[in-house]
């Protein structure tokens, strides 16, 4: 649904608090990347995309497009943060919105 | 049917395109192939290492549709990170483009070349346009082409929910978006008919 990038902060403040809050990312927690919902690519196209791509049956390319399409995002594959990274720039080779991130749970 | 790409038993697709439909095609092409732009090695063309190690930009492109080709990789859209957060997502967001972008604009520009060249292979037959094939290659070329033309008319029409793709197919007559429109809706059946040339 569009984009939306965060906003440029004008002033990174260091408090006692932010430095909490900023964790060291632990090495183990895997990475995953996220298909964003897009009003313009076709559902039988992001279907396709993800039976292609990744190799998913149908019914699981299906249902992860359905995923997108309702709930405005999926997470499409998981892995190695390199892995993700590939996985996104390929997202982006056929023109789906995709991001990766570490996976919160 | 006009306008649909019908299977072809090697795999590949074939549309009736007429003279119109021709250079509507080529013309958005070409406008994609010049807002992509050339690659690295375009200054240094003698120099085969020139493309392999130059670097991609690390800012995010100006241009709204470049900016929808060519996303941030590291931006959860419906998170409100911190700012230490968001500054260490900006920093990934550059490196990944530096290391990318490069690449995914070659890729796309292959795909709007591939296209130029089969619609300039075509001689019209007539009154009536060509018959266009492409193989199974070809076919996923133009696949990406036409869904990057897409997304390009969509961000220059401004399409950022399915509500405003409802209010396209409500547009009178005298907007001066219709011609777009029109074009953006038709592209939408053509790849629509070409993805199901192609399902596994």
């Amino acid at each position: 649904m569009g984009r939306v990038t965060a906003a440029a902060p004008m002033e990174i403040e260091k408090t006692e608090s932010a430095e909490e809050v900023f964790a060291v990312p632990e090495p183990d927690v895997p990475w995953v990347t996220i298909v964003h919902n897009d009003p313009v690519n076709l559902m039988s196209y992001v279907t396709y995309v993800f039976q292609a791509y990744f190799g998913y049956s149908k019914d699981k390319a299906t249902k992860l497009m359905l995923d997108v399409h309702h709930k405005g995002r999926a997470v499409v594959s998981s892995g190695t943060r390199e892995e993700m990274e590939r996985d996104v720039q390929a997202m982006h080779g056929y023109g789906l919105w995709a991001t990766l991130q570490q996976d919160r749970k | 049917m006009p306008g649909q790409f019908e299977p072809l038993p090697d795999g590949g697709a074939a549309v009736a395109l007429d003279e119109v439909e021709i250079s509507i095609i080529r013309s958005l092409a070409v406008q994609l192939l010049e807002l992509i732009g050339p690659g690295p090695a375009e200054d240094a063309p003698d120099d085969p290492l020139a493309e392999l190690f130059a670097e991609g930009p690390s800012e995010p492109p100006e241009d709204p549709v470049l900016k929808r080709l060519f996303p941030d990789a590291y931006s959860d859209p419906e998170g409100t990170p911190t700012s230490e957060k968001a500054e260490e997502q900006r920093a990934y967001s550059s490196e990944f483009r530096r290391f990318t972008e490069n690449d995914l604009r070659a890729g796309k520009r292959d795909n709007a070349l591939a296209v130029v060249r089969s619609l300039d292979t075509l001689s019209a037959a007539g009154e009536g346009g060509a018959v266009l094939k492409l193989s199974a290659d070809d076919s996923r070329q133009w696949l990406g082409c036409l869904n990057d033309l897409r997304l390009a008319i969509g961000s220059r029409l401004d399409v950022v929910d399915e509500e405003d793709t409802d209010l396209l197919y409500r547009l009178p007559d005298e907007d001066p978006r219709k011609p777009m429109v029109m074009a953006y809706l038709w592209l939408g059946g053509l790849q629509e008919s070409l993805v199901a040339t192609l399902m596994p």
